[in-house]
């Protein structure tokens, strides 16, 4: 297995963007990304493409053939593959390109993400979005993908010491660095008042207790270590790529509090990259929800059980605090292009890596991704270094 | 939901027939023909749940998909039946006589009405017991 590095990356601002198309989307954030490493088209040997539901949002499928067809690649023939795991669709994209490039199948290889989400009524975003748990079994009956973590916050709040001005100071936080980040869909600060007062989505979870709906796309690029200084002089080295499943349903699983996938891909990259929690300085979680974070932290392990509520309240998950946690914004102010959240994640500890992070830059050697599908049911940990 | 799809699972949706595996015993609803715990070890055959349980944890839904937009606010709960496997469904109650714990049976009742064909979908809720 070959060492691999992230040798370019791209985004593109987040937001509801009406002036865009899916198209113009990945577009922007593929030649960013190439730019950035330095690269032209010809030189991919392959891409792989995050992307939760362009069916249902823009009727499109065969994205991956299409991605290569509009970024000029059609003549190359370029092998092109989309990769869905729902909301988790981004950071799987991530891992398929890292085991193409470690197993030595391709060398330069893009990872991508895209989500074009505001092309069709609200009510039907809410229905693709609950898509990512069981249709048969939780959608059927009128379950929706808020109300599902809003079960898990229920059960969460019975069992443990977790205070509603907690949870809040979660989502006060990611405002607090989305305020920071330029491609962030909001760059406002709020107050712990802002998200109590704001109309219940599903109990307990209010409105600035979700993250938004967003399109937006963000592109790495990928290659083995031993050649990326051709490219940049401030590669990044992938310490670990861990990946879990668990039970597609809420119902089914062991602990309705605790995300058992989150558990298993964490003690995988931890033992892949031969690290210990401590000598993590920064993680992006995927904080769909103020409870995801919440529940993220602990089944990371950072913590044990019940207690990041706390660790929040005294500031140790701020920019300034003893391990940062999503200072991007995360998906609550960054944004939740569902496809590209997993890819934006990456984007995020490689711009604090290189000190490119700007007014939310943070003292770091070492960053940790977390990115979810569904309630769960597929986790995808990455832990990267500077190199 | 095409009519087919929801057809196909009438005697699970209207009466909670599950399915029990014989060589371990567990009990599954929503049914299941291969038996995670034995795997191919397993003998599956229909259980009819007897429709009490109690409430693990519960929600108030007030922004639903365009199916149950007409329905709000509404209770959905995960419930765990007294043979052991646990379900989510509607809880047919004001949200001040539900909490973790209560005790509630299946009824029959309609669940929603499909777009603008206007197929009518019946299934089983719950009701404080
Ligand atoms: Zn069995």
């Amino acid at each position: 297995m070959k060492d691999v590095a992230v040798i370019g990356i791209g985004c593109t601002v987040f937001g509801e963007k009406w002036s865009h198309s899916f198209r113009d989307l990945f577009i922007e954030a593929g030649a960013l990304a190439l730019e950035d490493a330095n690269l032209s088209g010809e030189q991919i040997d392959s891409l792989f493409v995050g992307n939760m539901s362009a069916g249902r949002f823009i009727e499109q499928e065969h994205i991956g053939a299409l991605i290569a067809d509009y970024a000029g690649l059609a003549t190359e023939h370029t092998p092109s593959t989309r990769v869905e795991a729902a909301c988790a669709s981004g950071g799987l994209a991530f891992r398929q390109g890292v085991t193409a490039v470690a197993s030595g199948m391709a060398d330069i290889v893009v990872a991508a993400g895209v989500e074009k989400m505001t092309d069709v009524a609200p009510g039907q975003t809410v229905d693709t979005l609950a898509s990512a748990a069981d249709r048969e079994w939780e959608g059927f009956v009128g379950a929706t993908f808020p109300g599902l973590y809003a079960m898990i916050a229920t059960d969460y709040m019975h069992r443990y010491p977790l205070t509603r001005e907690q949870l809040a100071l979660v989502a006060v936080k990611n405002h607090y660095n989305g305020a920071r980040n330029p491609i962030a869909q909001f760059q406002q600060e709020i107050s712990i008042d802002t998200v109590i007062s704001s109309s219940l989505v599903a109990d307990p979870l209010r409105l600035f207790d979700c993250s938004p709906i967003t399109d937006g796309a963000a592109a790495v690029i990928l290659a083995p270590l031993e050649i990326a200084r051709k490219y940049t002089d401030t590669p990044v080295k992938v310490l670990a790529s861990a990946q879990a499943s668990d039970t597609i349903a809420l119902h089914d699983r062991r602990d309705i509090s605790t995300l058992d996938a989150t558990v298993a891909a964490s003690q995988r990259a931890f033992h892949q990259a031969r690290l210990s929690h401590k000598n993590i300085d920064l993680v992006e979680v995927h904080d769909c929800f103020t409870i995801a974070e919440i529940c993220a932290i602990e089944d990371l392990g950072f913590c044990t059980k019940g207690e990041a509520g706390k660790l929040t309240e005294e500031g140790v998950t701020a920019l300034n605090g003893d391990l940062p946690v999503n200072t991007s914004g995360g998906l609550k102010a960054c944004g939740h292009p569902v496809g590209a959240t997993g890819i934006k994640q990456i984007y995020e500890i490689v711009q604090q890596l290189r000190g490119e992070a700007g007014k939310r830059q943070v003292d770091a050697q070492i960053g940790m991704t977390h990115n979810v599908g569904g309630t769960g049911a597929t986790v995808v940990v990455h832990i990267l270094g500077r190199s | 939901m095409s009519v087919a799809r929801f057809w196909r699972k009438i005697p699970q949706r209207y009466n909670l027939v599950g399915t029990r595996c014989v060589t371990c015993g567990r009990y599954y609803f929503p049914p299941r023909s291969f038996c995670p715990s034995c795997r191919r070890e397993g003998k599956i055959i229909d259980h009819q749940f007897t429709g009490e349980g109690s409430v693990v944890t519960y929600t108030i839904i007030r922004t639903a998909s365009e199916q149950f937009e007409n329905a709000t606010p509404y209770i959905i709960a995960i419930v765990q039946l007294d043979e052991g496997p646990r379900l989510t469904a509607q809880i047919a109650c004001r949200p001040e006589d539900i909490r973790i714990g209560t005790r509630v049976k299946k009824v029959f009742r309609r669940l929603g009405t499909e777009g603008k064909s206007g197929v009518i979908h019946y299934g089983t809720k719950f009701i404080p017991a």
